[in-house]
């Protein structure tokens, strides 16, 4: 079997300060679909093609951004091995319990040097996407509600040492390096985007001084076509765009950059190369970095660049 | 909706905006410059500002940038505000230095 290990990432929670508001957004706005609440009050989320039980999770709380970021991986016994693994490496494991979060099972949660929590899973209920295991329809009619994104891509991480984060995704959970950018001494990554698939990123990093910050947390769409529609979706209900519809010369994605209402930043994404673990990573240097991440107007952008939660 | 006098105390400008939008919203749509603008919703803290005169609405603002006494203070961010008086404001946020030259320093130090 080709994938194993970590398969891809399952679930992400997030803070939020008016958690209707915030469910208003998410559900209408962007169009997720709602899929339960438990009583912590947390909301859960599923895009429309996702079948397992839920991807993004809000809760109310007087700070905004992240609580947690978490990848599916291919069995228990993976999990298990993984959870050893980490041990090993000199990290500290949590396991928290299975129906902790609805619908999911064990969890086994470590800090990374970057400050972040990070979870691995390995069971989710499968509730779905609406259409058939057999025979299927193309697509529901929730397709169309809202932005409407396929799933929840990728989330981008500041934080301080992101060498020691980079390497326990290699050394321990089998990810690859697919693009950087390198300061001016040709040595130190200022960020760097790593995948566990054949994704350009499942994950990235830029160095940050506070720990445990998140830029975004992305979702694919299926077109430029739909990623100039989640434009004029914000438009219409005054969503704050960051940036675009514009695209990276970094993973070639066409993308909008937005906040939510806490000023959580979110991603609406398209595009994007194939890789593979035999890839060369690709290498940006900063007198050329402004076209690396804006492709088109080749500037680098203050809010962008700084504004993190 | 009425409309409000909003002054900038630390470059002297002023502008009139609509009560049902935020400060930030309210300079920004005029073309107006003084506040720096980061997320829009309360969670970043960029755009924290004293109100030094003048009543408002305000919605929740992350504890992160704005404490208990801040918010008593008057110390508050500017897209959580909303005028229901003419206001006078200082700006207290400010935006994260350039990114190239504030990590090159970063990682030069270490």
């Amino acid at each position: 079997m080709a994938l194993t290990g970590v398969l891809r990432p399952g679930h992400v929670q997030m803070r939020v300060l008016d958690l209707e508001e915030s469910v208003k957004f998410y559900r209408d706005v962007v169009g997720l679909v709602e899929t339960g609440r438990d009583k912590q009050g947390r909301v859960y989320f599923k895009t429309w093609d996702e079948r397992d039980h839920n991807s993004f999770i809000i809760r109310q709380a007087a700070t905004a951004g992240l609580d947690f970021y978490a990848f599916k991986v291919a069995d228990k016994a993976t999990l298990d091995k993984f959870d050893a693994d980490l041990r090993a490496y000199g990290l500290k494991t949590e396991r928290i319990a299975a129906g902790d979060l609805l619908e999911t099972g064990e969890r086994v949660r470590f800090q990374i040097p970057t400050g972040h929590l990070i979870e691995l899973y390995a069971e989710k209920t499968d509730v779905g996407n609406g259409l058939s295991y057999l025979n299927p329809e193309a697509w529901t009619g929730l397709a169309e509600k809202g932005i409407a994104p396929i799933r929840m891509d990728h989330i981008l991480l500041y934080g301080p040492d992101i060498d020691g984060a980079r390497k326990i995704f290699e050394d321990v959970l089998g990810f690859y390096l697919v693009e950087h950018v390198v300061l001016e001494d040709d040595k130190t990554d200022l960020a760097i985007w790593l995948s566990c698939s054949t994704k350009a990123h499942d994950l990235a990093f830029v160095r940050h001084p506070e720990p445990g910050k998140v830029h975004h947390v992305a979702f694919q769409l299926e077109s430029w076509e739909r990623v100039l529609r989640a434009a004029d979706i914000m438009a219409m209900n005054k969503v704050n765009i960051d940036i675009g519809p514009t695209r990276h010369g970094i993973t070639r994605g066409t993308t909008i950059y937005a906040f939510d209402p806490s000023g959580n930043r979110f991603e609406t994404y398209c595009g994007g190369y194939a890789s593979y673990p035999d890839w060369q990573p690709i290498k940006w240097t900063m007198d050329e970095v402004g076209r690396g991440i804006f492709y088109h107007n080749r500037k680098l952008n203050d809010t962008f660049l700084t504004v993190v939660t | 909706m009425s409309n409000y006098l909003i002054t900038i105390e630390d470059s002297g400008e002023s502008y009139r905006q609509r009560g049902e939008r935020n400060l930030l919203e309210g300079m920004a749509a005029l073309g107006r410059k003084g506040i720096p603008s980061g997320c829009c919703g309360g969670g970043c803290g960029v755009c924290k500002v004293e109100i030094v005169s003048g009543s408002y609405r305000k919605r929740a603002m992350s504890r992160a940038h704005v404490s208990a006494e801040d918010e008593a203070q008057h110390r508050v961010l500017a897209c959580r505000i909303w005028p229901t008086s003419d206001l006078t404001l200082k700006v207290l946020g400010k935006m994260g230095k350039n990114l190239c030259r504030e990590r090159g320093g970063e990682a030069s130090r270490s």
